[in-house]
């Protein structure tokens, strides 16, 4: 009852309120969906931290419990969140946090992202091949767009960057236009069948 | 084995050392390749152009972790020295995530520098992190001050002076969410379908193209797409004789320029390679087979 009829009893009471509530302007609506956004939602979504926080340690560990390959480097993941999280309770929004950030952060998290333009080049050239029709197609359009939207691009031919500009906005939004509305129709879709109790793998199982 | 076949097995050290050349070099010298605004860029920049000091406030997202600074910290920065320059009011919120509040703290804390006359809490607001993702954006559509109660450095928003005529996003001309995530698109469907407030977006190179439908539609005001968006943006500061900051975004178009040439060169020289080598192989075949 409890971890079935329950949760499921709370997505359709809310879902469908907030649904209803949505068409009606009334001032006890309005104060509803104030509560609701303002308080309820807030403090539920803040404890999302909390099961991230327990995920991330039950993860790390049992993988150092079972000496797992690279189990310290889930020690050193737990005793720099530990470490993080502490600087900044004790020096809260002072400079000893602001330069773990800056200078610690900041420059690892760029490095990592920087490395994949050498992955990409590498990639590119060992598999982007036109081996039929639709890859020489995706191949000659990502060659215009790679040199249209840098700046050679125009120094090269002035034309280019009003042709890049006309494959994204034709060909590519007419894409990705269908796609969104297929994804939009299935967003609906799943929403009313978790409302209605028919989709509930939200709830572990099934 | 020939040239072809050596080139294909080509250790990739040396497509690494190829593209380190070419993104340092014109980093240390720069190139300054020049930069021609496209529409989307253009239609953000005229839209805060309009603005002044009497206008309703511009509030600016911070949406990107530190991996994205490269590509979207030139927008956040063009944008704020473009709105301190004009005198609109502008929030700066930390952005939905808690990874992102040291970033906009670097950003504004760098352009603030430029302005030295200009005040937090009197020019511009620097909203810090609040759980909630789509429930923040929804919250301030009823009441910036209790859903923030205070600002960054723990102000309360209620005796910040530039804050006294700004509830919710009826006194906000523009949110812009500078985004390295599909925040945008939440900005949209809980800010501006349900509030109707303005949008306009910065986002990565590779996010750009699912945001044309929206352009296209009038949903978003302007869109940066990229380190180019953002070189763009700079560039259209500079024409107006606004203060433009070091333009790292234009610096960077030098090297992206030659990257891409240097990946485009790599394509062409392994489809030849892939083609030449199968006619040999198959040619090989054939001959096998004929004895």
């Amino acid at each position: 009852m409890l971890r079935r009829t329950l949760p499921q009893a709370i997505a359709f009471i809310i879902g469908f309120a907030m649904l209803i509530q949505y068409f009606i302007p009334h001032p006890i609506s309005e104060r509803f969906y104030n509560v609701i956004v303002q308080q309820w939602l807030i403090i539920i979504l803040g404890f999302m931290y909390i099961f991230a926080l327990r995920s991330f340690f039950m993860h790390h560990i049992v993988k150092i419990r079972r000496k797992k390959e690279g189990y310290w480097f889930s020690a050193m993941a737990i005793v720099a969140l530990l470490f993080m999280l502490s600087s900044g309770l004790i020096t809260t929004r002072g400079v000893f946090f602001d330069s773990l950030y800056n200078y610690m952060i900041a420059p690892l998290q760029a490095t990592m992202f920087s490395l994949l333009a050498f992955f990409i080049a590498s990639a590119a050239f060992r598999a982007f091949r036109a081996r039929n029709f639709q890859a020489t197609l995706l191949l000659v359009t990502a060659v215009i767009v790679m040199i249209g939207r840098v700046p050679i691009g125009d120094y090269l031919w002035k034309g280019m960057p009003d042709l890049v500009e006309w494959i994204m906005s034709v060909p590519n939004m007419a894409a990705m236009r269908g796609i969104r509305i297929g994804v939009g129709l299935g967003a609906v879709a799943t929403a009313m069948k978790i409302i209605l109790g028919i989709e509930r793998s939200y709830m572990g199982g099934e | 084995m020939g040239f072809w076949q050596r080139l294909l097995q080509l250790d990739r050290k040396w497509i690494f050392l190829g593209i380190a050349i070419v993104v340092i070099i014109p980093l240390i010298k720069p190139l300054g390749l020049p930069i021609k605004p496209t529409k989307p860029v253009q239609d953000l920049f005229n839209y805060i152009d309009t603005l002044g000091p009497q206008s309703d406030a511009i509030f600016l997202v911070c949406d990107f972790d530190p991996s994205l600074m490269p590509e979207l910290m030139p927008m956040i920065q063009s944008i704020l020295r473009h709105c301190l320059t004009k005198g609109v009011p502008v929030i700066l919120h930390g952005g939905l995530y808690p990874a992102y509040i040291g970033i906009a703290k670097m950003a504004i804390d760098e352009v603030a520098a430029e302005f030295p006359e200009k005040k937090s809490g009197e020019d511009y607001v620097f909203l810090g992190f609040i759980p909630g993702v789509t429930a923040v954006i929804l919250a301030i559509g009823i009441d910036i001050a209790s859903t923030f109660k205070t600002d960054y450095y723990g102000v309360p928003i209620d005796s910040l002076p530039m804050m006294y005529g700004i509830k919710n996003y009826s006194d906000i001309s523009l949110v812009v969410d500078i985004s390295g995530s599909s925040s945008p698109e939440s900005w949209l469907m809980y800010g501006q379908e349900r509030y109707s407030v303005n949008v306009g977006l910065g986002c990565t190179a590779v996010s750009a193209p699912s945001y044309y439908a929206f352009l296209q539609s009038g949903q978003f005001v302007g869109m940066m797409g990229g380190m180019k968006g953002a070189a763009e943006y700079e560039e259209l500061l500079a024409r107006k004789g606004y203060p433009a900051g070091k333009r790292p975004a234009t610096t960077g178009m030098d090297s992206q320029s030659f990257a891409h040439l240097l990946i485009i060169l790599l394509v062409i020289l392994g489809n030849i390679g892939y083609f030449v080598v199968r006619r040999a192989e198959r040619k090989a075949g054939m001959e096998r087979r004929k004895r």
